[in-house]
């Protein structure tokens, strides 16, 4: 138990997916403009994040890790290469299944969330949250921290910049700079805090 | 003529990373030091050429409405393909690199041309862009990367140029460079930079296009 809020720390704070790992950093600067907006895609990554991570993780050990296909009596088969487009195969799929089943039977948040769903699918938070996950050997019950951990993490980083940014909407800054140079300047000075908390 | 602005418009004026802002993860967390980086630009525009080039010969036959996956599974085998090369011939540039080849899939330059260009022109035009594109991609990997591992550790390609105190000589090096931000930082001046640079360029039209766009 220790070890899950552990590895849900870690997730959240020293290994941050969008401020120390750098993923998903086009949705992540591109739509931060607005605090509700980015509550909703926070929102969306976390559900999304907690559902796929756990998913591939099934996925791969019992398709595609090595040895994974004994019960076929392929077990020196070694699928591991295929996983980038299965993982995206997953990805895609589950994204639209949520829209499906939110659309059915959760309107009001399907309202809410339903637009930033389909642009998830591209995003490399959530690939690179499941490549991490196989990197790492994590199990089921790992992942599934895991996932909500890097879900977590991520909307939270963007929450925090779409905060900075609506104050600084604004304020009188170079022309250059504006828009989207100063957003790299805030999203720098933040993940310096975040890599703060890791060394200490 | 139109071949050739393809091919060229990319690499500053619609550079993919500073304007169109497609591609930034990878700008951003692959660029410590240049050898990793200069592998990453080659395999993000071997892949982009090549899923360019495929999907502009398909534009034709691939149907619109299960176009994107179609196109994510085009771009996916380019991409592993990548990585079991890289893997068999650089496995320590392909250990430096852990997730971020994989992610060339979800690298949005990829899918953005393919949707924004090859689709709608002819294989040649389409591998211009991409030829276009990448070098644009490679342009800021490369320059934020050299600045990185200049600054960091006072040498480039792993080969001193600045002596550090630790090795005896005079310059300490800046450690920040090393870390995540520095890449916002840089990138962002970056950016600062190349838009005052339009600016100036277009100052005696009425509006300034850079200011305020987004």
């Amino acid at each position: 138990m220790h070890d899950l809020i552990t590895l849900i720390g870690q997730a959240i704070f020293t290994e941050n997916l969008a401020l120390v790992f750098l993923l998903g950093m086009c949705t992540y600067l591109a739509i931060s403009k607005r605090l509700t907006t980015a509550l909703g895609l926070g929102a969306a990554m976390l559900v999304i994040q907690t559902i796929t991570v756990p998913l591939n993780n099934l996925v791969f050990h019992t398709l595609l890790a090595p040895g994974a296909l004994d019960w076929l009596g392929q077990g020196e088969l070694d699928l591991s290469f295929l996983k980038l487009v299965v993982f995206i195969g997953v990805i895609a799929a589950s994204v639209q299944i949520l829209d499906i089943v939110l659309l059915r039977f959760a309107s009001p948040l399907h309202q809410a969330l339903g637009a930033f769903l389909p642009l998830l699918t591209v995003n490399c938070a959530l690939l690179g949250a499941s490549l991490l996950m196989a990197q790492r050997q994590l199990d089921l019950v790992q992942s599934l921290a895991y996932g909500f951990g890097s879900g977590f993490g991520w909307a939270l980083a963007i929450c925090l910049l779409a905060a900075l940014r609506e104050r600084l909407a604004a304020s009188n800054l170079p022309g250059g700079l504006q828009g989207l140079g100063i957003t790299f300047i805030i999203a720098g000075l933040l993940a310096l805090t975040v890599a703060g908390l890791g060394t200490s | 003529m139109t071949l050739r602005r393809h091919l060229l418009d990319p690499i500053l004026h619609e550079n993919p990373v500073t304007v169109q802002i497609l591609g930034l993860c990878s700008a951003l967390a692959v660029s410590r030091t240049l050898e990793p980086a200069l592998i990453m630009a080659a395999a993000v525009t071997a892949v982009l050429v090549y899923s360019n080039l495929v999907i502009s010969l398909l534009r034709h036959v691939l149907p619109g409405s299960v176009r994107l996956i179609l196109e994510m599974t085009i771009i996916a085998s380019g991409v592993i393909v990548v990585d079991e090369v890289l893997k068999t011939y650089a496995p320590a540039i392909a250990e430096t690199l852990t997730v971020f080849v994989g992610l060339i899939i979800t690298n949005c330059i990829v899918l953005g041309r393919a949707e924004s260009f090859a689709l709608r022109n002819g294989p040649l035009h389409s591998i211009a862009d991409a030829v276009g594109n990448g070098i644009g991609y490679s342009l800021i990997l490369l320059t934020v990367a050299a600045i990185r591992e200049l600054v960091g550790t006072g040498s480039l390609f792993g080969v001193t140029l600045l002596p550090t105190l630790d090795a005896g000589g005079w310059y300490r090096p800046n450690h920040l460079m090393l870390y995540a931000p520095s890449a916002f930082f840089l990138i962002g001046f970056l950016i600062w930079g190349l838009r005052a640079l339009a600016a100036r360029h277009v100052a005696t039209a009425s509006t300034p296009v850079t200011r305020g766009q987004r």
